[in-house]
C-alpha cells in the first residue's frame, strides 16, 4: 500500500505540472476570416489608467474598421481582433506575456503596451521572433537607437514632449528683452524610463539656449507629495517649472501647485488631460498650465475612415460616454490599429516579413496626423503640440503653425 | 534512510524527466516553465532561512536584484562604458559578438552570485541579530532601501533601467538557453540544500529554529550558522537573478530587480503553500503556485489578483502547515518517518510542521 | 545637497515651513500607526492591510463627493462602516490567525490587502481620485502657507487620539482590552470574553484607518494601490517606537513626517523613501546593539 502511494507521490509533481501547463494550444495568426493581433497592456497597476485609455483606443479602431467592411487581403475581407493580456504595469511580466502571445497564441502581429518601460521590455522579444510591432504608447528615444527592425511607433518621441515649452520660454524672454540664457528652469520628473527621457530632452534644449537648471528633482514612483520640491520652487523663483509623472504626477502637482500658491509664470506638465486636472481642481486653479500633447481634437487632420480629428473626438465620446475629453493616448492607439490595417491591404499578405516591409513604407494621413516612419521606426511626420489651459479649455498655443490661441503669459491662476 | 533516499531519487528523476520532456513536447511553454524553475529556486532558497532556521525574511529579493544588476554591469562593462550605455537619452547601441556575449554572460552569472553572497555576509551579522517580526520588517525595509538607492543611481541608469545585451543566436534558441540555465540552477540549489540539511550544519540550523537561546547555550555559534546559511541562499538567488535579468531583456530597479510586493511575497507564499521546513514542500508549493497563477492570469483576466488574494488567505487560514506538512502528519510512513521512534533518520530534520517563533 | 542647505540658511522660514508640513503629514502617520500598534499589541496581529483600509476610508469620502456631499461629512460614516467591516474581517479571517505565529498574520493580511485593492479597482477603476475639501489656506509668510485641511486633519487626528486614550482608560471595554493585552489567558480566567475583545480591537483599528483615510483623500490623492505606502510608514513607526507606547508612536509619527519632508528637500525627492527606510534599519540596529550590551552572545 505504502509503496504504491510512494510511487504515486513521486510522479505527482510531473503529472500536476504537465497537466496545468498543457491546457490550451497554439492557435494560428489568422483564424477563418479574423486576423488576430496581440497586445500585453496595463489593465491593473500604476499605468492602468492610461493602459485602459489605450485599450479603448484599440477597441474603437477595431470596431470602426470591422464595421467599414474589415481589411481586404487577396480579395477576401477579414475582420480584426485583439488578444489582450494584463501586464500589471511591470516590465518583467510584459516580456513574459509577449513570449506567450507569440509562442502559445501564435500571434504574428503585435500592438504595443502602455509606457516606455514596458515597450523597452517587449521590443527585444518581438525583435527576436521577427514579429512586427506597431506601438502607440512608448515614446522613449532610446527605443529607436537600438537598431530594432520590427518596431514602429506612431507617436512623437519623448524628447519632444516638453522641448517646445523651453522654446516658448526662450521666445517669451526675448520678447521681454531678456536673453534666453537668463531663464531659470525647475524640473521635477518621476524616476521612470518615460519621464527621465522627457527630462533628457529638456536638459538638451535648455543647454542649447544656455538656460540654468536650478532644480532637478526625481520624484519617487509611489509619489503622493511633492511639497519638498515645490518649497524649493518658491525659494528659487524659476521662470519655468516642468513636471512629468504620468497621471498621478499631474494630479499631485495640480493640487499642490494650487495649495502652495506657486507663482511661477510658466508651468508645463505632461498628462494634464489623462489626469483631468481641470475637472478635479477647477478652471481657476489650473489656468495657464501648459500641456504637451501628441494630438488634439482641434487640429485639422483627417482621414476617410475616422473623418476629422473633431469627428473622431465626437464619435469616440458617443461610443464611450464616460469620456469628457478624449486623451491623446486613445487617439494614438486608434492610429496604431489603422497603420496595421493599411499595411495588410498594401502587403496583400500575412507573412510577417512582407508586413514589416509594408509597415516600413507606411506614408499615410490620419485624423491623428501624418504617419511616416524613419529608418529607426519612429514617426517623423507629426509634430508635438503644446496646449494651454485657458478658462478651463485646452487651446493650442505652439507651434505657431497649429496655434489656435495666443499664449497667456504670465499665467494668472485664481487660487 | 533508504526509503527516504529512494523517494528523493524518484522525485528527482521525475522532475528531471519532466524538465527534459517539456521543451520537446511543448516547446511553446518553455519560457513559462523556465519562470517556474525560478519560482522553485526562490521558494527553496527562502526556505533555507525561513523554514529550516525560523528566520522569515521579507527581503530576499535584495539578492535577486543585486545579482541581476551585478551581472548586467559586468556584461556591459567588459565591452562598453556602463554610464554611456545606460544614459537615458540616445542610449548607445552595442553589438555584442557571440564570444563576447557568452563570456560576459558566464562571468555575469557567477559574479551575480558572488556579489549577492558578499552582501549577505556584510549585512547578515547585523540583520540576523534581529528576531521574529523585527527581522521580517527589517529585511523588508532594507529591500525597499536598496531598491530606492539603485533607482537613484545614475550610473546604472537610475529609474530608466538597463536594456540587456541582445542574445546573438537565432530566434527562439535563447529561450532554451534560459530554460536550461534556470532549471540547472534550481536543481543545483535543491541538491545543495538536500545535502546541507543532512549534515550537522543542518541540525544546527534546526536547533536555531527550535530554540535559539538553548542552541546558543549549547555552544552552537548561532550567528556564524545564520550568516552562512543566508549567504548560501543569497548565492543561488543571485545567480537566479542574473539569469532572469538576461531572460527579461530589460531590467529596472523597482519592478524587475527588487519587486518586494510580488516576488518578495510570492517566495514566502510558495514555501508556506507547499509546507515550510520540508525538503520538497517549497518545490511542490512553487509548482502549484505558478500553475494556479498562470491559469488565473489566463482565464480570470481582471480578477486574477482577487483570486490570488483569496488563495493566499485560504492557504494561510485553513492549510497552515502546507500540503506536505499536512501529508506528513497524515502518512508519516510515506516520508520515511517512524512515528514511535521519533524522527531519527530523515533528511528534513523535524516533523513539526510549524516552527516556533 | 549643500546648496539646498544653503537655501534654508538664506530663508530660515522655509525650513520652518518644511518641518511644519512634515508635522501635518506626521500627525496622520501617527494616527494610522496607533491603530496598528493597538492590534499588534493586543492581539499580536501584524496588519499588512492597514494602508489598504486607509485607502478604503478615502474612497468612502470620494463616494460622498460623488453624491454631492462634503467629504468631511463622510468621516462619521467611514468610522461606522469601517467598524462593521473590521468586525466582519475579524470573524472571517483574523480570528483564525490570532493564536498562530507572526508570519501567519502577516501573510493572511497581505492576502486581505490584495483583495481590498482589487475590489476597489473593480469598483472605482485605477484612476487617481481626490476629494476636494475646498477649505482654502492661509498665508503667514511667503514661505509659510498652511492648507486649512491639513490643520483640521491635525486637530481631528489629535481629538481622535485623545478620545481613544480616554476610552481605553475609562470604559469597561477599554479596560478589558488593556487587560487582554497584558495577559490574554489571565483575562480569560477572569471572565473576559477575549474573542469579543479581539473583534472590538480589530474593528476599532479599522475605524481609525477609515477616519485617517477620509483625511488622506482630502490632502493627497488616492488610488487602489496606494495602501502599501501607509502600511510601510505605520510599520516603521510602530517598530521604531515599540508597542504599547502611545507617546512614542505619536512622537515617531511626527518625526518621520518631518524627516521625510526634510530629507526629500535636502537629498532630492528621489531619496525621500530611501531616507525613511534607512532610518528604520538604523533604529533596528541601534536596538540590537542595546540588546547586545545586556546579552552575552556566542559568535
Amino acid at each position: 500500500m505504502t509503496v504504491s502511494r510512494r510511487n504515486l507521490f513521486a510522479y505527482a509533481f510531473a503529472g500536476i505540472a504537465a497537466f496545468g501547463l498543457a491546457s490550451g494550444s497554439a492557435s494560428a495568426k489568422v483564424e477563418g476570416d479574423t486576423i488576430i493581433l496581440g497586445s500585453a497592456i496595463s489593465l491593473t497597476g500604476k499605468y492602468a489608467t492610461n493602459g485602459i485609455h489605450a485599450q479603448n483606443g484599440y477597441e474603437f479602431a477595431v470596431k470602426k474598421i470591422n464595421d467599414a467592411g474589415g481589411v481586404t487581403v487577396n480579395g477576401k475581407s477579414y475582420k480584426l481582433k485583439v488578444t489582450y493580456y494584463d501586464d500589471e504595469s511591470t516590465p518583467a511580466r510584459g516580456a513574459q506575456l509577449a513570449e506567450r502571445l507569440i509562442n502559445q497564441d501564435g500571434v504574428k502581429y503585435m500592438l504595443g503596451p502602455y509606457s516606455s518601460g514596458l515597450t523597452k521590455a517587449i521590443a527585444p522579444v518581438t525583435e527576436k521572433y521577427e514579429i512586427p510591432m506597431v506601438e502607440a504608447e512608448g515614446a522613449s528615444r532610446s527605443l529607436f537607437t537600438q537598431g530594432y527592425k520590427y518596431l514602429f511607433a506612431v507617436l512623437s518621441t519623448s524628447e519632444q514632449y516638453l522641448a517646445s515649452s523651453i522654446e516658448l520660454a526662450a521666445e517669451v524672454a526675448k520678447n521681454q528683452g531678456k536673453d534666453p540664457s537668463e531663464v531659470k528652469i525647475a524640473m521635477a520628473f518621476e524616476n521612470d524610463p518615460f519621464s527621465l527621457d522627457v527630462r533628457a530632452g529638456v536638459v538638451d534644449d535648455a543647454k542649447r539656449f544656455g538656460m540654468q537648471i536650478v532644480i532637478d528633482d526625481k520624484l519617487p514612483r509611489d509619489l503622493s507629495d511633492m511639497t519638498a520640491t515645490l518649497t524649493k520652487v518658491k525659494a528659487l523663483k524659476p521662470d519655468l517649472l516642468v513636471v512629468s509623472g504620468h497621471s498621478k504626477g499631474a494630479a499631485t502637482a495640480g493640487r499642490q501647485i494650487q495649495e502652495l500658491k506657486i507663482e511661477t509664470p510658466m508651468i508645463a506638465m505632461t498628462h494634464c488631460e489623462a489626469a483631468d486636472v481641470v475637472g478635479k481642481y477647477g478652471a481657476g486653479a489650473t489656468e495657464g498650465l501648459l500641456c504637451p500633447t501628441q494630438w488634439a481634437e482641434t487640429l485639422s487632420y483627417s482621414d476617410p475612415l475616422m473623418g476629422t480629428a473633431a469627428e473622431y473626438d465626437a464619435e469616440f465620446k458617443a461610443a464611450y460616454p464616460e469620456y469628457k475629453t478624449v486623451p491623446y493616448q486613445t487617439a494614438q492607439a486608434t492610429a496604431a490599429v489603422m497603420v496595421w490595417a493599411d499595411a495588410f491591404e498594401r502587403a496583400q499578405s500575412f507573412d510577417p516579413k512582407d508586413l514589416r516591409d509594408a509597415l516600413a513604407a507606411t506614408d499615410m494621413k490620419t485624423f491623428y496626423g501624418g504617419i511616416k516612419f524613419s529608418e529607426a521606426g519612429n514617426n517623423i511626420a507629426k509634430p508635438m503640440v503644446l496646449r494651454q489651459i485657458q478658462d478651463g479649455e485646452y487651446n493650442v498655443v505652439a507651434p505657431s503653425k497649429w496655434a489656435s490661441s495666443e499664449l497667456r503669459y504670465p499665467r494668472q491662476p485664481q487660487y | 534512510m533508504t526509503s527516504a533516499r529512494k523517494l528523493d531519487l524518484r522525485v528527482y528523476a521525475g522532475l528531471i524527466l519532466f524538465g527534459i520532456i517539456t521543451p520537446i513536447l511543448f516547446p511553446n511553454y518553455t519560457s513559462q516553465v523556465a519562470v517556474m524553475w525560478l519560482m522553485v529556486l526562490m521558494a527553496v532558497t527562502w526556505d533555507m532561512t525561513g523554514g529550516q532556521m525560523g528566520y522569515n525574511s521579507l527581503g530576499n529579493v535584495i539578492f535577486f536584484g543585486l545579482g541581476m544588476y551585478a551581472s548586467a554591469v559586468v556584461q556591459i562593462s567588459m565591452f562598453a562604458d556602463v554610464a554611456e550605455y545606460t544614459a537615458s537619452f540616445g542610449a548607445m547601441y552595442v553589438e555584442f559578438t557571440e564570444v563576447q556575449y557568452f563570456t560576459g554572460l558566464a562571468l555575469g552569472i557567477v559574479v551575480g552570485g558572488i556579489v549577492a553572497t558578499l552582501f549577505a555576509l556584510l549585512i547578515g551579522p547585523f540583520m540576523l541579530g534581529l528576531r521574529g517580526p523585527y527581522f521580517a520588517i527589517g529585511t523588508l525595509g532594507l529591500a525597499v532601501a536598496v531598491a530606492e538607492l539603485i533607482a537613484g543611481w545614475g550610473y546604472v541608469g537610475a529609474g530608466s533601467g538597463i536594456s540587456m545585451p541582445v542574445y546573438p543566436g537565432v530566434a527562439g534558441e535563447s529561450t532554451f538557453v534560459w530554460y536550461i540555465l534556470m532549471g540547472v540552477t534550481a536543481l543545483l540549489a535543491h541538491l545543495f540544500v538536500r545535502w546541507l540539511y543532512s549534515t550537522q550544519f543542518g541540525l544546527a540550523m534546526n536547533a536555531i529554529r527550535d530554540d535559539e537561546d538553548k542552541a546558543e547555550a549549547m555552544g552552537i555559534r548561532t550567528t556564524r550558522y545564520k550568516v552562512l546559511t543566508w549567504a548560501a541562499s543569497a548565492f543561488f538567488l543571485g545567480m537566479g537573478g542574473a539569469i532572469f535579468g538576461n531572460m527579461s531583456g530589460f531590467i529596472e530597479p523597482l519592478e524587475v530587480a527588487f519587486p518586494t510586493a510580488t516576488f518578495g511575497i510570492f517566495m514566502v507564499a510558495m514555501a508556506l503553500l507547499g509546507g515550510k521546513g520540508t525538503l520538497w514542500g517549497p518545490v511542490l508549493g512553487a509548482i502549484l503556485f505558478h500553475i494556479v497563477k498562470e491559469a488565473t492570469w489566463t482565464y480570470l483576466l481582471g480578477w486574477q489578483w482577487v483570486a490570488l488574494g483569496a488563495i493566499i488567505i485560504i492557504n494561510i487560514v485553513y492549510f497552515q502547515q502546507g500540503i506536505l506538512g499536512w501529508a506528513q502528519d497524515k502518512w508519516p510512513a510515506a516520508f520515511g518517518l517512524t512515528v514511535d521512534r521519533g524522527p531519527g533518520d530523515q533528511p528534513t530534520g523535524d516533523t513539526r510542521p510549524e516552527a516556533a517563533e | 545637497m549643500f546648496e539646498n542647505l544653503y537655501l534654508v540658511y538664506l530663508a530660515p522660514l522655509m525650513g520652518v515651513d518644511l518641518i511644519l508640513q512634515g508635522l501635518f503629514i506626521g500627525a496622520l502617520f501617527a494616527l494610522i500607526a496607533y491603530g496598528l500598534a493597538l492590534v499588534w499589541g493586543v492581539m499580536n496581529v501584524k496588519n499588512l492591510a492597514q494602508g489598504d483600509m486607509v485607502i478604503l476610508g478615502g474612497y468612502i469620502s470620494y463616494q460622498a463627493t460623488l453624491w454631492g456631499y462634503h467629504p468631511m461629512l463622510a468621516m462619521p460614516v467611514a468610522i461606522i462602516l469601517m467598524f462593521g467591516l473590521g468586525w466582519l474581517i475579524y470573524a472571517l479571517i483574523i480570528r483564525r490567525v490570532v493564536d498562530r505565529d507572526m508570519f501567519t498574520s502577516l501573510l493572511a493580511t497581505f492576502g486581505l490587502s490584495l483583495l481590498i485593492q482589487q475590489v476597489l479597482n473593480l469598483i472605482y477603476g485605477p484612476e487617481v481620485k481626490v476629494a476636494e475639501s475646498g477649505f482654502g489656506n492661509f498665508q503667514l509668510d511667503t514661505f509659510i502657507i498652511i492648507q486649512n485641511v491639513r490643520l483640521y486633519s491635525l486637530l481631528i487626528a489629535g481629538a481622535l487620539a485623545i478620545a481613544i486614550v480616554i476610552f481605553m482608560k475609562k470604559s469597561r471595554m477599554g479596560q478589558a482590552i488593556r487587560a487582554t493585552a497584558q495577559d490574554a489567558r489571565a483575562a480569560r480566567v477572569l471572565g473576559i470574553n477575549t474573542d469579543r475583545v479581539y473583534a472590538f480591537t480589530y474593528a476599532l483599528n479599522a475605524s481609525i484607518c477609515g477616519a485617517a483615510g477620509v483625511l488622506v483623500a482630502m490632502i493627497w490623492v488616492i488610488q487602489p494601490y496606494y495602501g502599501i505606502v501607509y502600511s510601510i510608514r505605520a510599520f516603521i513607526i510602530v517598530t521604531a517606537a515599540g508597542l504599547g507606547n502611545l507617546p512614542g508612536v505619536i512622537l515617531t509619527g511626527f518625526g518621520l513626517g518631518a524627516w521625510e519632508n526634510v530629507a526629500g528637500f535636502m537629498f532630492g525627492a528621489e531619496f525621500a523613501v530611501a531616507a525613511v527606510v534607512i532610518m528604520l534599519v538604523l533604529v533596528l540596529m541601534y536596538r540590537l546593539l542595546q540588546s547586545y550590551r545586556v546579552r552575552q552572545v556566542v559568535r
